[in-house]
């Protein structure tokens, strides 16, 4: 460890506490404070990773969520490894396992550097350029491609560690813990408000806290000294809560927002134990100050971007916040004076400043004096044309920008150095502030964009840097300004600070900075995560791309993990130059939510695993469990898919239950069925316009199928409905349209008829239903209520009893989804088992058969029976079931009538339901497999299978499909085309069992 | 995501609510006497405008009641809140 590189200045590292951690596997020590980018600059290591195209080396840039380059994997183990964390953003903690990204074998030797000398044949676009041809080649092409790119390596395991949701409300939310977040929260909560302050550092204060020279001053204290004393009463105010390594990912509409709060992330692994990793906060907040800051912009040069090359600003906080030197001989690069305070804290700290470039042609500040005096050459109107070294830049060259700046003249020098700063000005963080609808305006006089405050979205404001202002002076009387009108303040006690600011605020701006070679030659870096360059950009506008959105996806500027913080300004100001356009009209690129990484774990939270979705179960389901049932998701319902029986196979099963509910006596649970309850003077007006057929003659104790199409005139849901009293209905659906059936039934009652006096109730939940079927069915409900006739006068088809099972009220029903004769028992849930149990046991003497949804789709197959959502598809009426006898045609209107012959729906080549049989009738077709006619190219489909099976009790393989004028094809052969052979086919009638429903009786 | 005020159970997030398309579309009295024109009209066009709409909203989380909601699709802003049956508050 290079001690050297640590200074002993008081500092806001603890450095007592002595940190262990890995970096590419070797053992390196930091300190209680340091992140892992400042413990790593200690130890004199700046190369960190190879840039994603050209396989560059890349040093430490920056101190923040801007960084573009030191993004390492974090961890070793399959379930916790975190790819593309910024090493700026990593806190230091014992046992910290980090690696670098995107080289190999190792960072200090990566293969993929060739790309670095082939660069020339790699510009903007190449791949999508190269890759073209021959089309077929790319499947070839994409494994190499996808194989050399890429950034880090997800986990492979599921994740161990515990995330949280929580729900916020405050009056004010402040972001951003700055000098300008600490104000407003300050004020917002000595007013009375309830405040939240959430700041991503570990620490409150911004720039400000380290900012110890007289150079700014606040009511003669310097500025940190004074900030100090704020937070310190600020953290006393009981309505205000802080929330330190807090992110806010997004702001939407209706100030609502969401934050990642880190928990433990700093901490070790033993200390992590059991906590909750990260929470996501769900805020809504009445008032919102966004106080988010500025991020330092780089210069764009040749060569700007060897390991060694940091923003100034940071190098400053590296020095002033974790007492790390980046270097021992530093020269500084600069178009404005912030550089100048980073050279006062390198030269108190006793690192040699050797010179300062500055482009401008004149600043003189009292800091830049303040410098030379100290003996550090500044040289005024200068650029750098080229920067020297590779993993650790060595050299820059610098010569005289000509008076437009546009090209340089002279003599160029070289002067040595092992770590350049560069400062291009500053880029107020906007993003926030756009996701939440707000619009920017373009400041022409320092080249950034800032919130337009007329096109702010109310009840929030932007202060601060992210509002444009940049010094001391006007943060601060800017901030109390206007803060006291947005929270409608009174008078105040920072009204009147005496601030001292001694900064010159002028800056020049040259987007890209000349070089005394072509720009062909030379490499200046604008995102330097992606490896584009100046020189991609202006390809591409070459090539004829306009838009920025264009020009950003062909050179993918801006689009890596660091969503171009660092680069995006620079790319418009390219742009901009290049086409002779106005930066405030070119506008800029969509700022989109996360502002910075969220993790799955804490997008997803608790809802993992079981807490995915809701699970439904039966009042039977117990049952079901205890007789080895397979169950199938229907909705969010678990049904009794089939009962294996000694090893069988789902086809085994489900062939012997199928035999057995038409030879003896089958059981299924069909309480999955959506239930309404429907009453009210109105009820059989109401059924008679949502229903396709006539309700008003159907007399109490009966049943009757329905039909329920949308307005569009296709069939939308089916299911049975009986009528228990003169205005009392029960509505059964399918199970997974029972919701929406609801939905749409209130929907017509609320609006457009709201004359009808009838009241919807769901009761699919408060009712269980078990449906017996088979010659046998009617001697196991004898057993079940002996007192009960059964006979076809008293109980025929179609109709409904109430009745007792041991006290129990229940409801039964005889119709059937089988074609044999059949009962349905409706009891309420919590008799259900009981109930289910009883009619087992009455039928253990006919073999009675619990069977699951395939056997009971089988079986109305069999019958030519629909299931709406399968044979159906939202593109088939009535008429294309072949169902006519349902529409009432004598009735004046239901939903969809209208629709029934429009010109559309009356074509007679639409898709109709059909049966199918296989000529080969051991074959059982696939569901979805497309009809033909012939084999011939093109060949035209005219249709696909919707349902199939093998029939044990016609010992053949049967099909339902819907075919194109199928109606009229009765006999016709179609051919299955399948990957390996064509079956042939025959089209019949859809009811293959049965046609005379004698069984119905039997 | 914004906040409707439902005129019976005041304001709630809107994850509450489902939002059933524009309003004041009247399903037509007597559907056997319009042209297929006609009925197409009402079966299918819908206005989409960037600016002041008209939409039905349903509190299909809470009370479950229908309801109008006058709501400015640039920036979610809702300008009013009307029970079914009653006029717009606003042209």
């Amino acid at each position: 460890m290079s001690n050297n590189l640590r200074i002993n200045k008081n500092n806001f590292i603890d450095q007592t506490v002595r940190i262990s951690f890995k970096f590419n596997g070797k053992k390196l020590f930091g300190y209680k404070g340091d992140t892992l980018a400042s413990a790593l600059l200690a130890n004199n290591i700046h190369l960190v990773g190879r840039s994603f195209k050209y396989h560059r080396p890349r040093g430490i840039m920056t101190c923040g969520s801007e960084e573009p380059n030191a993004i390492v994997q974090v961890d070793k183990d399959p379930a916790l490894t975190d790819p593309n964390v910024r090493a700026t953003e990593i806190e230091l903690y014992e046992g910290l396992e980090a690696f670098s990204q995107n080289c190999w074998p190792s960072v200090n030797f990566d293969i993929g550097g060739i790309n670095n000398f082939l660069s020339p044949l790699l510009p903007a676009g190449f791949y999508y350029k190269t890759f073209m041809w021959p089309a077929s080649f790319w499947e070839k092409y994409e494994f190499f491609i996808r194989h050399s790119a890429g950034l880090g390596k997800s986990p492979t395991k599921p994740d161990k560690d515990l995330y949280d949701h929580q729900y916020v409300h405050s009056d004010v939310l402040v972001i951003g813990g700055g000098i300008s977040g600490i104000l407003s929260a300050k004020l917002a909560a000595e007013k009375g408000l309830n405040t939240m302050l959430i700041n991503d550092k570990s620490y409150l204060g911004g720039s400000t806290i380290y900012q110890d020279d007289d150079i700014f001053k606040i009511d003669n204290e310097t500025s940190n000294v004074w900030l100090k004393k704020q937070i310190e009463e600020l953290k006393k105010i009981p309505n205000l809560k802080i929330k330190n390594r807090t992110s806010v990912a997004a702001f939407h509409g209706y100030n609502y927002l969401l934050a990642r709060e880190n928990l433990t992330d700093h901490l070790s692994a033993h200390e992590r134990k059991e906590k909750i990793r990260q929470r996501l906060l769900k805020i809504r907040a009445k008032k919102v100050v966004i106080a988010t800051g500025a991020i330092e912009r780089p210069l764009i040069f040749n060569n700007n971007d060897r390991p060694g090359i940091i923003l100034s600003s940071s190098i400053k906080k590296y020095i002033d916040y974790y007492g790390v030197k980046t270097g021992e001989n530093i020269s500084l690069f600069t178009n404005n004076d912030s550089a100048y305070e980073t050279a006062i804290s390198l030269i108190k700290s006793g690192v040699k400043v050797k010179v300062i470039i500055d482009i401008r042609e004149n600043s003189n500040s009292i800091l830049s004096d303040k410098i030379e005096k100290t003996g550090t050459k500044i040289l005024r109107g200068y650029t750098i044309t080229n920067t020297g070294g590779y993993k650790r830049i060595n050299s820059i060259d610098v010569m005289k920008l000509s008076k437009d700046g546009g090209s340089v003249i002279g003599n160029k020098i070289t002067y040595k150095c092992d770590c350049l700063g560069i400062s291009g000005g500053w880029t107020p963080m906007v993003h926030l502030f756009t996701q939440s609808g707000g619009k920017l305006k373009f400041r022409n006089n320092d080249n950034v964009f800032i919130p337009d405050e007329n096109k702010t979205p109310s009840e929030q404001i932007s202060v601060g840097s992210s509002n444009g202002d940049f010094e001391l002076d006007d943060v601060i009387n800017n901030t109390i300004k206007n803060i006291k009108i947005f929270l409608g303040l009174d008078k105040n006690k920072y009204e009147n600070l005496d601030i001292k600011c001694s900064k010159e605020k002028q800056k020049r701006n040259i987007w890209l900075l000349p070089s005394n070679k072509p720009i062909s030659k030379t490499k200046p870096f604008l995102d330097f995560q992606n490896d584009s360059t100046a020189k991609d950009v202006k390809l591409a506008l070459r090539e004829g791309f306009k838009s920025i959105e264009h020009v950003k996806r062909y050179t993918t500027t801006g689009m890596g993990t660091d969503q171009g913080k660092l680069s995006n300004m620079h790319a418009l100001g390219i742009i901009a130059d290049t086409t002779g356009t106005n930066m405030g009209e070119l506008g800029t690129t969509t700022f989109r939510p996360p502002y910075t990484p969220l993790t799955f774990g804490a997008i997803v939270g608790r809802n993992v695993g079981e807490f995915f979705d809701h699970t439904r179960r039966t009042a039977i389901h117990d049952w079901h469990v205890e007789n080895k049932a397979e169950f199938e998701n229907v909705g969010q319902w678990k049904r009794p898919w089939y009962f294996p029986k000694n090893g069988e196979t789902m086809y085994q099963a489900v062939q012997r239950e199928s035999k057995a509910a038409r030879e003896s006596a089958g059981i299924l649970d069909a309480s999955t069925l959506g239930k309404i309850d429907i009453q009210g003077e109105d009820a059989s007006e109401f059924l008679n316009r949502v229903y396709t057929n006539a309700w008003s003659k159907l007399s109490v104790g009966k049943c009757r199928y329905g039909l329920m199409l949308n307005e569009d005139g296709m069939v939308y849901d089916d299911g049975v409905t009986t009528r228990l009293g003169e205005n009392h209905y029960i509505m059964t659906t399918t199970t997974g349209g029972a919701a929406n059936v609801l939905s749409k039934l209130e929907d017509y009652l609320q609006t457009e008829w709201p004359e009808l006096n009838v009241y919807l109730t769901t009761v699919t939940d408060q009712y269980s239903t078990m449906s017996i079927c088979g010659p046998n069915s009617k001697k196991i409900i004898k057993k079940i209520i002996p007192s009960l006739n059964l006979s076809d006068e008293s109980f025929p088809h179609m109709s409904f009893k109430n009745s007792k099972i041991d006290n129990v009220n229940c409801r039964i029903m005889r119709i059937s989804f089988t074609g044999e004769h059949s009962y349905e028992i409706n009891v309420q849930s919590n008799y259900a088992k009981d109930v289910w149990e009883k009619c087992i046991n009455a039928g253990k003497e006919f073999n009675i058969t619990p069977y699951g949804t395939e056997t009971m789709h089988l079986l109305r197959a069999e019958k030519g029976f629909i299931i709406t959502g399968q044979d159906t598809d939202g593109t088939l009426t009535p008429s294309d079931l072949q169902m006519d006898w349902i529409i009432g045609k004598k009735k004046y209107d239901f939903i969809g009538k209208r629709s029934l012959y429009r010109s559309d729906t009356i074509r007679e080549d639409r898709k109709q339901l059909v049966g199918l049989l296989t000529d080969d009738p051991k074959e059982v077709l696939e569901e979805g497999a497309q009809l033909v006619e012939s084999l011939e190219k093109p060949i035209d489909m005219l249709g696909h299978v919707t349902s199939s099976y093998f029939s044990p009790n016609l010992n053949k393989s049967i099909a339902l499909a819907v075919v194109r004028s199928g109606k009229k094809l009765k006999g016709k052969k179609l051919i299955v085309p399948m990957e390996n052979k064509n079956i042939n086919v025959t089209i019949t009638d859809t009811v293959f069992y049965d046609k005379e429903n004698k069984r119905l009786n039997a | 995501m914004f906040i409707i005020n439902c005129p019976y159970c005041g304001e709630r997030d809107q994850t509450e609510f489902s939002c059933g398309g524009e309003a004041h579309i009247e399903r037509p009295k007597q559907p056997t006497e319009l042209s297929d024109d006609q009925w197409a009209e009402y079966l299918f066009m819908r206005k989409n405008i960037k600016g002041i709409q008209f939409e039905r909203w349903n509190h299909i989380h809470g009370c479950r009641k229908w309801f109008n909601v006058v709501r400015d699709t640039s920036n979610d802003k809702i300008h009013a809140v009307y029970k079914m049956g009653e006029r717009p508050p606003i042209k």
